[in-house]
């Protein structure tokens, strides 16, 4: 309930309510793909390559001659899907062990924190690229690298949650009239620890988009000829002096994108009010 | 204070010693023989056989690790596939261009993140304040390797003012730096702005008000001097972060680097580049973090007690 007033609020206000429509657009665009696009995103045309923007095309043609527009719109699919499943295995498994590691303590905490500390000091796209080095680029290779690279941060949240919230003298009753740990984890703690958590999660979906990109650019990610928005553009710098706007079309879809999930994220910390719970950490 | 950097360093050692066992499981974690994953394909039984006694790939796995730490240490990294060479020589021949990049780039976020942050929270709420915080915010979410490609098209393919790619001299620097710095200006200048706009606030700030010190004076000598202590906090956490954007962006401005490395060999799965490369930006990372601390520590006495 509180989390739908929330919403409501955060929606209610220009601030909140612009990025959401653009969101909502987004995410319909990934899904409907298919009735969206106006070409398939593979069929080649050669003779119409490298096209300016036009009436038939109107983000203009790819090297192969693929319409720009319909790629854009089956890469959100791609971008979208990624970063959002990668994003949701995090925030489970990192609250998981971050809410055990905050109720138990002793050397399990002590483990974990010891890991999520390593990993805290380094750039995510360092841990991405070590662990596509493990796994091997390609799509699943992405998901799983960026969901272990914003694991740390999940973790970390939880625990700091957690903590504050262990001692508390309701958790004591509980435990008092008989109920055990598992139980007063998720039916107590977790519940009271989770609004922040996943804001962050939602915020980090931003991060992911870019990170899966960046991967993409590197010839990691998505392998041809599944569109993604960061394959998309490294495809585009060879054609940087005939064609710039294979590279500019892609960016702006994952700016807008990232942009509108950052000023959303915003307006939802207002109105649930846990700006303070999030700069704890 | 020596006593503080000497802690701080043994500190690292753990850290070292945990990333470099990841960093070598690399090899035994990929499917398939971790012998064909350091040869070429076509390479003889003789070439094999010499690889296995050079680091010792019959022995029990914890042994063949401390060889290769061992040998890493003294800068054998082993030999490259692809370019047939030592990796160590690779490495040597492209850190001086990564150590440039970052170091210039830390530097340009740090100066103009700074005179950002101070300009804005002086003329708070202006409209020259909104205009730098809506660049702030773009800056800080525009993925950077769009960014740089961007720079690429606008400054170099139409203006020509600096080259396309490379680094054979000095002005290829100026958009590789630039792209990098903008996310470390965009933070650099929203921390500064806060401190400063907090520290504003505090009593002694309404004392040298009431005393008569001119306005501009009290900004730049009095808040702003406080206000920089969160500013270096934040960097000393941030620099791996300016590292690892500097990965990217020598990429798209393909210019040599650790972050070209890297990537090249990891499209070529060339494993024993992918392990040198991972260890020195590591080692960088761990390093630039050991930086920021120490000069945390230099500024404040209180942070130097914290570890002991």
């Amino acid at each position: 309930m509180v989390a739908l007033t929330a919403l409501r609020t955060a929606v209610g206000s220009p601030r909140g309510a612009i990025p959401a429509g653009i969101l909502v657009f987004i995410v319909a665009c990934a899904v409907f793909a298919p009735i969206i696009a106006p070409y398939a995103y593979d069929i080649q045309n050669l003779p119409g390559s490298n096209e300016a923007p036009n009436a038939a095309h109107w983000m203009g043609t790819d090297e192969f001659g693929r319409d720009l527009m319909s790629r854009i719109i089956y890469g959100a699919r791609t971008s979208l899907s990624v970063a959002v499943t990668a994003i949701s295995i995090s925030v489970v498994a990192g609250m998981t062990l971050g809410a055990m590691a905050g109720y138990f303590g002793g050397a399990f905490d002590r483990a974990v924190t010891a890991v999520v500390d390593l990993t805290w000091s380094f750039p995510e796209i360092l841990i991405a690229l070590i662990l596509i080095a493990i796994i091997g680029p390609g799509l699943q290779g992405t998901m799983i690298a960026i969901s272990i690279a914003y694991l740390a941060q999940f973790t970390r949240l939880t625990r700091a949650q957690i903590m504050a919230l262990k001692n508390e003298t309701y958790v004591e009753a509980t435990a008092n009239l008989g109920a055990g740990n598992f139980h007063i984890i998720f039916r107590h703690l977790l519940p009271n620890a989770i609004t922040p958590v996943i804001v962050a999660g939602m915020l980090a979906t931003g991060d992911a988009i870019i990170l899966e990109a960046t991967l993409g650019f590197f010839g990691l990610g998505a392998q041809p000829p599944t569109p993604s928005w960061g394959a998309m553009m490294s495809s585009g710098t060879a054609q940087i002096f005939i064609a710039p706007w294979i590279i500019i079309f892609p960016g702006l879809a994952i700016a807008i994108t990232v942009i509108s999930i950052n000023l959303f994220g915003d307006a939802l910390i207002e109105a649930l009010d846990i700006r303070n719970r999030l700069r704890s950490v | 204070m020596t006593s503080f950097f000497i802690k701080r360093l043994l500190l690292l050692i753990p850290v070292f010693l945990a990333v470099s066992m990841v960093i070598f499981a690399i090899v035994h974690l990929v499917p398939g023989d971790p012998i064909d994953n350091l040869l070429s394909v076509n390479s003889s039984p003789e070439q094999k056989a010499e690889l296995v006694a050079r680091y010792g790939l019959d022995k029990p796995l914890w042994q063949q690790y401390a060889i290769w730490l061992g040998k890493a240490v003294q800068g054998d990294l082993g030999d490259a596939i692809i370019l047939k060479r030592p990796v160590a020589d690779l490495i040597a021949m492209n850190l001086p261009h990564s150590l440039a990049l970052g170091g210039f780039a830390l530097i340009f976020s740090t100066v103009v993140g700074i005179a950002a942050g101070a300009f804005s929270a002086i003329n708070k709420n202006g409209w020259i304040d909104r205009i730098t915080m809506t660049m702030i915010l773009l800056g800080s979410t525009v993925p950077s390797f769009w960014l740089g490609l961007l720079m690429i098209m606008l400054f170099a393919v139409q203006l020509g003012w600096f080259p396309v790619s490379g680094a054979r001299s000095w002005d290829a620097l100026v958009l590789p730096v630039l792209t990098i710095g903008l996310g470390g200006v965009a933070l650099v200048a929203r921390v500064t702005r806060v401190a400063m706009i907090e520290t504003e606030r505090r009593d002694f700030v309404m004392m040298l008000h009431a005393k008569g010190v001119p306005p501009r004076q009290i900004a730049l000598r009095h808040v702003l001097r406080h206000a920089l202590q969160p500013v270096i906090t934040i960097l000393s956490l941030r620099i791996g972060w300016i590292l690892g954007g500097a990965v990217t962006v020598e990429f798209v401005f393909a210019r040599p680097g650790l972050g070209s490395l890297l990537i090249t060999a990891l499209n070529q799965r060339d494993y024993p580049v992918v392990q040198g490369s991972l260890l020195m930006l590591a080692i960088a990372v761990m390093l630039g973090t050991l930086l920021g601390d120490v000069l945390q520590a230099v500024m404040d006495p209180r942070v130097r007690e914290r570890i002991t």
